[in-house]
This record gives C-alpha cells, sequence and structure tokens, in this order.
C-alpha cells in the first residue's frame, strides 16, 4: 500500500494528518482500517549497526512497524534508543519502547524528546520486568514511574508542551502512543479496566502479551467491545510460533505473564520427527492469527518470534493475513518513482531536460 | 506482616470508615493542630503512622498515602511499586511476578476495592513525589484539605 503524499527520502516524516497525531505509516495503516502487522525486533548484543540492519532486512515486506525492545526480560541488550536511530535513518517505522525499570522521569522525558527528534512516531509505554528475571538481578530497579504514568507524561509533553514538571517545550514531541495489555493473567476481570485506565491515561494503540488461548481473548475482547474501547484503542494482538514443546514449556515457566494451554503442549509433543515440532509450532501460530483475524475489534498482530525471526515472512505469506498488500521497506518504491526510474538523462521526456 | 495485610484486605470497607471517621476528627481538630503549629507534628505524626499504618498494612511510608483507591492494600508492596494497577507479569494463581509466596498486591487491591464504594481505583495516580518519603501522609492531607 503506497500513500499518495509519500516522501522522497525514505528517513522523512510523512504530512500529519487531521486528527493524527504522528507523521507516522503505522498510524496511517491503523486509522485507515488496514489490518496491521507489526514484529520484534531482537536487539544485538554487539555495538555493530549491521547487526541491527541484518535483523531488521528479514521483515522487509511483511511487516508495518518493527518494535525495538528496551531490556525486555530484564536482559541487557543494544538500548532501544540505539536500534530506533539505526532504523529511522534507513525509514523504517519503529516502534520505540520505553520501560520504566531502568530510567526515571527525567531520563525517560529526555529520551521521548531524542526519540521524536530522530523520527521515531511510535512510543509504546511499558512497566518492564523486573531486574530478578534477568541477567543482572544485582540491578537496582528504578520504577520511578509505572506504564499509566508515562502515558499521561507523554501525553502532556505532546499535547500541552511541557514536561511533567510544568516546565515549557519549544516544540513538542508528534508520537503515536501506545502500552501493552495482558489479557491472559489475573486480575482477569479487572484487565479490561486497566485497559480503560490505559485510554484514558493516553494510550491509542495496544500491544497484547503472547495469545495462545483464544478463547480467552475472545472474552476479554467481548469486554473490550462492551466497555466501547475498541472505539478508542487500536488493538494488536501478540503472536509467536513455539520451537518445540520444551522450549513452550520453558516459557510459561520463567516468562513473565505468558499462559500457555496444555492443549498446545500437546500439540508440539505429538509432532514427531526432524523439524515437525517447528512446522507445528508455525501452524499453531497461524492459526491464531487467523481466529484472531476474525475478532471485532483487533486491528492487527505483532509478530513476536524470538531467536525464530524467519519464520515471521513465512507465517504472514500462509496465512494471508496482508491480503497481497506489500508494506514499506527501503527501497520498496525504487522502481516506481519517477525520480528513481530514469538512470540516464538521456531518456527523460523533452519538457523535463529543458 | 502478610497475614494482617490480607485481613485488612478483607475488612476494606471497614477499614475504610476508621480512616474516614479519623479524617474528620482530624479536621475538627485542626485549628488546634495549626496552634500547635505543623512543623512540631511532623515528627509524632509520622511515627504514629509508621506504627499503625505499618502494622495493618505493611505501609512504606511514602507519604502519599492512596489506600482508598488502591483496596486497602498498600501498593508500595508492589516490588515494582506500582500505583495504577498491575504489572503484566502477575501468575495464574494470583501470586507475584517477583515474589511468589506473596499474592500480588494488585490482585489483593482488586479484592478489596469490590468492598469499597465508588471506582477510586480508577482513578490514575500520579507518580510518587520522592520528596515525600517518609513523612506523614495524614498531615499532608490535613494541609491541603483544610489550606484556606
Ligand atoms: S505481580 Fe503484582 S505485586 Fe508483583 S510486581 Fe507485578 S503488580 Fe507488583
Amino acid at each position: 500500500m503506497r500513500f499518495d503524499d509519500e516522501p522522497i527520502e525514505p528517513g522523512d516524516p510523512l504530512p500529519i494528518l487531521p486528527g493524527h497525531h504522528s507523521a507516522g505509516r503505522f498510524e496511517r495503516l491503523l486509522r485507515a482500517g488496514v489490518f496491521t502487522i507489526t514484529a520484534e525486533l531482537s536487539p544485538p548484543d554487539s555495538a555493530n549497526a549491521e547487526d541491527v540492519y541484518a535483523r531488521a532486512r528479514i521483515f522487509d515486506g511483511y511487516v508495518d512497524g518493527i518494535n525495538a525492545t528496551d531490556g525486555s526480560g530484564a536482559n541487557c541488550h543494544m538500548s532501544s534508543s540505539g536500534v530506533c536511530a539505526l532504523l529511522t535513518r534507513a525509514g523504517y517505522a519503529p516502534v520505540m519502547q520505553i520501560s520504566c525499570r531502568d530510567r526515571n522521569r527525567i531520563a525517560i522525558q529526555g529520551d521521548v524528546l531524542g526519540a521524536a527528534a530522530m523520527g521515531v512516531n511510535n512510543l509504546l509505554c511499558l512497566t518492564g520486568d523486573g531486574v530478578a528475571v534477568g541477567d543482572h538481578p544485582g540491578a537496582k530497579p528504578v520504577f520511578d514511574l509505572d506504564a499509566i504514568a508515562l502515558l499521561n507524561i507523554v501525553r502532556t509533553m505532546r499535547e500541552q508542551a511541557c514536561f511533567e514538571s510544568g516546565r515549557a517545550l519549544t516544540t513538542p514531541p508528534k508520537v503515536f502512543l501506545g502500552s501493552a495489555a495482558n489479557p491472559f493473567v489475573p486480575p482477569l476481570d479487572f484487565q479490561v479496566a486497566r485497559l480503560a485506565k490505559k485510554a484514558r491515561a493516553g494510550a491509542e494503540f495496544v500491544q497484547t502479551q503472547y495469545c495462545f488461548d483464544v478463547s480467552l481473548l475472545e472474552r476479554f475482547m467481548q469486554q473490550v467491545r462492551d466497555e466501547g474501547l475498541d472505539k478508542r484503542l487500536f488493538i494488536l494482538v501478540g503472536i509467536g510460533p513455539l520451537a518445540s514443546a520444551r522450549a513452550a514449556e520453558w516459557m510459561r515457566t520463567h516468562v513473565p505473564g505468558v499462559r500457555i494451554p496444555d492443549a498446545v503442549i500437546d500439540r508440539l509433543r505429538r509432532a514427531r520427527g526432524k523439524g515437525a515440532a517447528k512446522a507445528e509450532g508455525k501452524r499453531i501460530c497461524i492459526d491464531i492469527l487467523e481466529r484472531v483475524r476474525e475478532i471485532p475489534g483487533v486491528c492487527g498482530v505483532h509478530l513476536m518470534a524470538y531467536r525464530q525471526e524467519e519464520a515471521v515472512a513465512e507465517i504472514i505469506d500462509r496465512s494471508r493475513a496482508l491480503d497481497g498488500r506489500i508494506p514499506w521497506y527501503p527501497g520498496r518504491d525504487r522502481h516506481s518513482r519517477p525520480a528513481r526510474e530514469v538512470d540516464s538523462p538521456t531518456e527523460l521526456p523533452e519538457e523535463m531536460l529543458a | 506482616m502478610r497475614a494482617v495485610r490480607y485481613w485488612s484486605v478483607s475488612h476494606a470497607g471497614a477499614m475504610q470508615r476508621v480512616y474516614q471517621a479519623l479524617e474528620r476528627l482530624l479536621i475538627m481538630i485542626d485549628p488546634l493542630l495549626r496552634k500547635l503549629g505543623y512543623q512540631h507534628l511532623e515528627a509524632p505524626f509520622a511515627a504514629v503512622e509508621r506504627v499503625l499504618k505499618g502494622w495493618f498494612f505493611d505501609c512504606r511510608m511514602c507519604g502519599h498515602c492512596v489506600l482508598q483507591s488502591t483496596g486497602m492494600s498498600c501498593p508500595m508492596n508492589c516490588p515494582k511499586q506500582l500505583r495504577n494497577g498491575p504489572c503484566g507479569g502477575v501468575r495464574a494463581d494470583g501470586s507475584c511476578e517477583l515474589d511468589p509466596a506473596m499474592r500480588c498486591v494488585w490482585v489483593e487491591a482488586v479484592r478489596g476495592a469490590a468492598r469499597l464504594p465508588g471506582e477510586r481505583i480508577q482513578v490514575i495516580q500520579a507518580p510518587l513525589d520522592h520528596s515525600l518519603v517518609g513523612r506523614s501522609a495524614w498531615l499532608r492531607e490535613l494541609r491541603l484539605r483544610t489550606a484556606p
């Protein structure tokens, strides 16, 4: 899908349409009612920019936004602002995750300004996992803010053009605001209320935790619609392929907030033979994608394919989630763009040569 | 003590009534307190609060009490000190992501809030003002309410 006001340079922002908050493609697509796809980029443990680009390229032509995680699982990696700086240079549309675990309000607000200045259009405000679950359990947990307080602060920065302290900004950050939701953990009946609170605090989109239990999601979405929240929030459901029964077991015991029903693990266990479990994992993911797509109020999916990033393309292809559309990636329009079409000036029409 | 903390949440309604009675009493005697000078009352008030709220709620003296918005479950006992709702890591049995031996303070808060009138749990709480930590929340509240 191409917008008719596409910028010539990939890194340039799109014009901000009336009623929109950001100059990004991601918000454009959601507001146009297109089934939208995002994927999580696992940040490298290196200082090499090419490592980031290589990981982003895997998603070329398949996703509308790339989530840059912020020390997810409380493990140390390249920072989300570092990853976003690289991605925006190439024109990608990153969703920059900001966790409250490692930085206080002074650092975070500074990062928000920096990110917006670099061309980051989408921010995902998260509380963050506790340090105890990560690779630096001795680190000091900050949690000066929580996700809701953070949303509120960034919205104030955007709309009132001031810091939390009240001090004025000369140019406010034009960002599209998101947060996470986890419909799969207790207190189950409070999760919709929590989502409503996030919407009131400023969230415009949400990406959910991994969904492996579609019936729980259906129940949640029913409550979401009853509250009219589907009219106020774009909801992208988190999905991902499981590599094996063992990986699934590990995930549900070690990754906070992930709920995997026994039926899913049994399905993986029954797959025998080389590569069979992996293939079954992808099939489960495709099944889930197809089912969640039918649920009213679901606007897209967020793929988290940790260490299986190459599976993303296959899952999207086989589920036809894009309906034949090709999301923007660096170079997509190179051959159709008039300015780049012609290599030698002699081929230019006469009036342009004049 | 966790057992007492859970008990207080189970009796959130009664606890809130005690709290509100205390509020009325303080407002009544405010002219007297004012004469004594709030600055002299800070230390004794904080000491009393530390003991009483410590016993009933495992209070951490954040200095800005939101118990009535959190079903009388003190949010500062959450390892992430979340004041606006649970994180996404709550375990399937309702225990805390980071401390499996403790019930998530927000699972408790939802339980307590169900026993209280109104929907104060829905109020968006501003981030904590860390300069208040260790000070009397009651005195602060009183001063805010009776400020001319
Ligand atoms: S599970 Fe509950 S108590 Fe534990 S960190 Fe999360 S919100 Fe806090």
